[in-house]
């Protein structure tokens, strides 16, 4: 279930400039960590969630919106929330097609997502060649919201968005 | 033991504790935290210094998870206790009486075996833990405890997969695994023992009763162990303590390294 983010269009074009610093191809709509924004009594009122607990990047992110609208002549005060928990079926079409040309193959359902975690079938995607011969090596990857994959056929070594739900 | 006692006995740097219901949740938060701060810093050690580049990534993912985890609890026990502390006062500045970890997690990194025994014997009942404490009465415990579980599911998959590769791998891997699961059992009794504060907190439906899982733990830790091949230790007597802030001689040097910047260099920040 995908769940709407409450969003003032007319601030879009402002979040939009704002992209995940650890993916720089993705913004932070894409990745659907902004969950509400809206523009009350002359300040912008933000609510983002974290992907990860321990996700370094949200400081950052919290630092680059409030650098955006200041730039914009607002004024912006930014919450973080937890619920509802952040989920990867909140990236969007958009940012899944992003993230596969950037080298992450983007996640799969949660089913498949286990088994391609435990190594019981080859079911990711090789963002290099396309091929879905290839192996699991690790089940963390560079940051906490990946795992690492090689491709038996190319042998390139790629990033793989893990399922979170 | 007399928790309250020995409490009252040391005044603490972070200010006027709070009292009444505020005090118990302020325990019961702590007593979640603590455990997740100081396992944290035990897999923090390892970075750089894992098995192989994949563990360590691993190991140190899980130390970012969970030391993300502790933020959002520390970040409210501040809240509550209004005097002044924050997150990173909580984290570092409280002597070692205050931390109410328990013994298991700051049980030393002393190889890969006791590093996944002690990750394993945890992650069993963090995620069984998080699965009840998301039907807190609590709304801020109820939505970090729906947040953190989906990371801890990922733990217990690594941590119960590598027990199995472990135990069911060479005679050597099979030995030392086996070494680890007998030296840390002794430390799981505790983590269902109950705090005044985890009483209260229970009675009014915001904390969790980790009475009625204990039977499910040790069958859940059990099965894993049949699968690894490995025994399942039989045990009279259990060590306690690190809930009423008696540790063993590991936590001071824990400390020591955690608190060392802050100590030094008093509200030193990034």
């Amino acid at each position: 279930m995908i769940e709407h983010a409450d969003i003032d269009t007319e601030l879009i074009p402002i979040l939009d400039k704002v992209s995940d610093p650890e993916i720089p191809v993705l913004t932070i709509l894409d990745m659907g960590v902004v969950r509400y924004a809206k523009l009350v009594d002359d300040v912008v009122l933000i609510k983002i969630t974290p992907t990860y607990s321990g996700c370094p990047a949200m400081d950052v992110i919290a630092d680059d919106i409030t650098t955006a609208f200041k730039k914009a002549g607002y004024k912006v005060n930014i919450d973080l929330v937890l619920t509802p928990a952040w989920t990867t079926d909140w990236i969007s079409e958009e940012g899944r097609d992003a993230l596969e040309k950037y080298g992450i193959a983007p996640p799969l359902e949660a089913e498949a997502d286990k088994d391609a975690l435990l190594g019981n079938k080859k079911i990711v995607k090789c963002t290099n060649c396309g091929s879905q011969n290839t192996n699991l090596v690790s089940q963390f990857g560079s940051t906490a919201c990946k795992a690492l994959f090689q491709c038996e056929d190319c042998q390139e070594p790629f990033d793989y968005f893990k399922c979170l739900k | 033991m007399k928790e309250e006692i020995i409490n009252s006995a040391f005044s603490s740097p972070l200010g006027k504790m709070p009292k009444g219901q505020k005090g118990l949740l302020y325990n019961y938060i702590l007593g979640i935290a603590d455990n997740s701060l100081i396992l944290g810093q035990r897999l923090g050690e390892l970075c750089g210094h894992g098995p192989s580049l994949e563990t360590d990534i691993a190991l140190t993912n899980i130390s970012l998870d969970l030391f993300g985890q502790v933020r959002s609890y520390y970040q409210y026990a501040a809240k509550i206790a209004n005097n002044g502390s924050n997150e990173d006062t909580i984290a570092m500045m409280r002597p070692e009486r205050e931390y109410v970890n328990v013994l298991l997690v700051e049980q030393p990194n002393t190889d890969f075996g006791y590093v996944i025994a002690r990750q394993f014997l945890f992650d069993v009942y963090h995620f069984m833990f998080l699965t009840e404490l998301q039907n807190s009465k609590n709304e801020t415990l109820a939505a970090i405890a729906k947040k953190s579980i989906k990371e801890v599911s990922y733990h217990l998959r690594f941590s119960s997969d590598w027990i199995k590769r472990l135990g069911d791998g060479t005679q050597e891997s099979h030995k030392r695994i086996q070494n680890a699961i007998n030296d840390l059992w002794t430390y799981t009794d505790e983590l269902f023992h109950q705090t005044t504060a985890d009483k209260k907190m229970i009675a009014e439906n915001i904390g969790v009763d980790t009475l009625k899982l204990k039977e499910t733990y040790y069958h859940n830790v059990s099965e894993i162990l049949n699968e690894a091949t490995l025994d399942v230790p039989e045990l009279k007597y259990f060590q306690k303590g690190g809930k009423q802030g008696i540790h063993s001689e590991h936590m001071g040097y824990i400390l020591a390294e955690l608190q060392y910047m802050q100590r030094t260099y008093p509200n030193m920040s990034w």
